[in-house]
């Protein structure tokens, strides 16, 4: 048989080259292309070099975002990895039960995110909201729409509702696929309960948990539609999370060049931080 | 350390057993004595494993008692009973030293650390890791990681007992021999009951001194390997034990004589046979059929080199009778007679040797 020698395979390809050039490529060189010009609208461009890059490093505003953005991150980081492994390891492993469990797990996932901000942007609202009217009633003076810290506390309370579900769901597909003959063991040695978790479960969890870190890092840093319908950023700048800052210069202000400067900043954190996050992670599962 | 007893054990995995069909473990009566070798030799599923866990605390028995001398333990967790288990997949604590994953049952129980490191040496000169002891335990091979297994199995003094369930179904064929050797070698240094669970023969007869057969939950013979050999109690064993099995004859039993198609075959347990009268089984092994000048006739089917003997499958009508020869030996192309060792026959009645 003669093997066809011709480029006609290309064509194949052609239209995931299409797809991924205009979602992906074409945008991204668009701003990178708008961050380094000046433009007074009327479509005329004037080359600006690295000087959009320069005022947003310099700007004070930019520092403070990320600083909220860096606080937002971590702390639902350091909330919902061990609050999601604890419930992970209450679930049950067999049983009737299994599903029931894995199907309210899910549900917080499946809502849209304008409309999580928008149902606890309700909840907490403290003259009619669920949430608000209590914690009022109970004497607290809460209102999140006037008071900065009362802010953060319903905005990390609606990531943790919503995102907690992910890391159990990785952690409990972790510790399912633990054989039975592990625990047994262990349970001859003498080992007790934390020491099982620290020897058996938490290492058998460890490649999921990764993952787990990582989508949360990325998503958590990204997040955008949640925060801005709950507290728009506020009040004042309180809760402006750098991609709503982002948005603020870009379609509140129109400043194209800084706001494509600051997007490439942007995304060049995200990769960066998952890329030492990986390949630390990684490293030490090598050792 | 201590003597252990099976008081009348059952257990089923249903709620509600009905019928004997539902029991994994169907009335068990046994005893062990302190310091020896035991196996459990059965095919899949025949309870052999549910009985270990039974015996290790994993498993409370729905009827009966696990006796560790007098102590009643069936209801007794797996930590309080001093007992150790090697498992079929070598379980070893990933994040931790060779080191420490032999350590780790000692220093759970508090044992001084000066005494951990003596035992910990001993037990990694005994399983040939001394040279490893430093490494993580995750890097080691699939056998590496059984020995681990193998040494904290090992590395606690006076357990009541120390339990394998088949150990080395990962470990490469030479390997598995070295290690039995050894394991046979350890529990004479070390004097430990030890309970073997298997479904090779060969690993249950060279580690055993006394071996307990099960099938389908029942034991069906517990006895010295020798015995299993030349007098089973049941066909399951001739069949299970030996290689090729025992050979298993339709005969004719009547007034205390035995014919098989005709001829009259002498059987050892003939004054047993009492007022039995029909058809019934004559069970003889390949090792004590042989060819003779007359006998049962018989035609020459299929002849196998086994390398240090001969394996000769004759025809009687359609039934296949297997002999073993000796590689020199003439075997006849025409008009062969077997003849059977008289002691080494005996009839069986449904299965069950006759008594």
């Amino acid at each position: 048989m003669n093997k066809t020698v011709n480029q006609k395979a290309w064509f194949f390809v052609l239209p995931v080259v299409i797809l991924v050039a205009f979602n992906a490529l074409i945008p991204l060189m668009t701003v990178v292309n708008y961050s380094m010009q000046e433009t007074f609208g009327d479509n005329t461009f004037f080359w600006s070099g690295v000087r959009w890059f320069e005022q947003i490093l310099q700007s004070d505003r930019f520092w403070a975002s990320l600083g909220r953005q860096l606080f937002f991150t971590f702390t639902i980081l350091f909330i919902e990895v061990p609050l999601g492994v604890a419930i992970a390891l209450t679930m049950p492993k067999k049983g009737p039960w299994v599903s029931v469990c894995l199907v309210l797990m899910a549900l917080p996932l499946l809502i849209p995110w304008n409309v999580v901000g928008a149902m606890w942007n309700i909840f907490a609202l403290p003259d009619i909201g669920l949430l608000g009217k209590l914690l009022n009633s109970i004497g607290f003076d809460y209102n999140y729409t006037r008071q900065t810290g009362d802010a953060w506390f319903t905005l990390i309370l609606m990531d943790v509702w919503h995102w907690t579900s992910l890391v159990v769901l990785l952690a409990y597909a972790g510790l399912v696929s633990i054989p039975d003959a592990y625990y047994q063991a262990a349970r001859i040695d003498g080992a007790s309960n934390w020491k099982i978790f620290r020897f058996i479960q938490l290492p058998k969890m460890k490649r999921v948990l990764t993952i787990a870190i990582l989508l949360r890092f990325m998503d958590s840093f990204n997040i955008y539609t949640e925060p801005v319908v709950l507290t728009g950023g506020g009040p004042g700048n309180a809760t402006t999370l750098l991609s709503i800052d982002l948005v603020k210069i870009a379609l509140g202000q129109f400043d194209l060049g800084p706001a494509a400067a600051m997007s490439l900043i942007y995304f060049l954190i995200i990769l960066l931080t998952s890329w030492i996050f990986y390949t630390l992670m990684m490293r030490n599962e090598e050792q | 350390m201590a003597k252990i007893t099976l008081n009348d054990l059952r257990h089923s995995y249903m709620p509600n057993p009905q019928s004997p069909a539902d029991y994994a473990l169907k009335r068990l009566d046994l005893e062990w004595r302190d310091g020896g070798a035991y196996a459990l030799l059965g095919p899949s599923g025949c309870g052999k494993t549910t009985l270990l866990n039974i015996i290790s605390g994993l498993l409370i028995p729905s009827h009966g008692q696990v006796l560790f001398g007098e102590q009643d333990v069936t209801r007794l967790p797996t930590d309080a009973r001093n007992i150790a288990q090697v498992f079929q997949f070598p379980v070893v604590y990933d994040t931790m030293s060779v080191y420490d994953n032999l350590a780790f049952p000692l220093r759970n129980r508090g044992v001084p650390e000066a005494q951990v490191d003596k035992r910990v040496r001993t037990i990694a000169e005994m399983t040939d890791l001394t040279g490893m002891l430093r490494q993580r335990a995750s890097g080691l091979t699939a056998d590496g990681k059984q020995k681990i297994s193998l040494g904290r199995g090992l590395v606690r003094e006076n357990v009541n007992a120390i339990m394998f369930d088949e150990p080395l179904t990962v470990i490469d064929p030479h390997l598995k021999w070295l290690l039995r050797s050894k394991l046979k070698e350890l529990h004479q240094k070390l004097g430990t009951t030890m309970i073997y669970v298997t479904h090779d023969q060969t690993e249950a007869l060279t580690f055993a001194d006394q071996v307990v057969v099960m099938k389908d939950g029942e034991v069906v013979q517990s006895g010295t390997p020798v015995e299993l050999f030349e007098k089973p109690h049941h066909t399951f064993v001739g069949h299970f034990i030996g290689s090729p099995g025992m050979n298993i004859i339709p005969c004719q039993v009547s007034g205390g004589q035995v014919h098989v198609a005709d001829h009259k075959i002498a059987v050892g347990n003939a004054a047993k046979l009492g007022s039995r009268n029909g058809m019934f089984e004559l069970g003889v092994r390949p090792e004590f059929t042989s060819f003779a000048a007359a006998g049962l006739p018989v035609k020459v089917a299929k002849v196998t080199d086994t390398g240090r003997n001969r394996i000769v499958d004759t025809r009687l009508g359609n039934l296949s009778i297997k002999l073993l020869v000796e590689n020199d030996a003439v075997i006849p192309s025409e008009g062969a007679h077997l003849a059977f060792d008289p002691g080494h026959s005996q009839v069986y009645d449904n299965g069950w040797l006759a008594e």
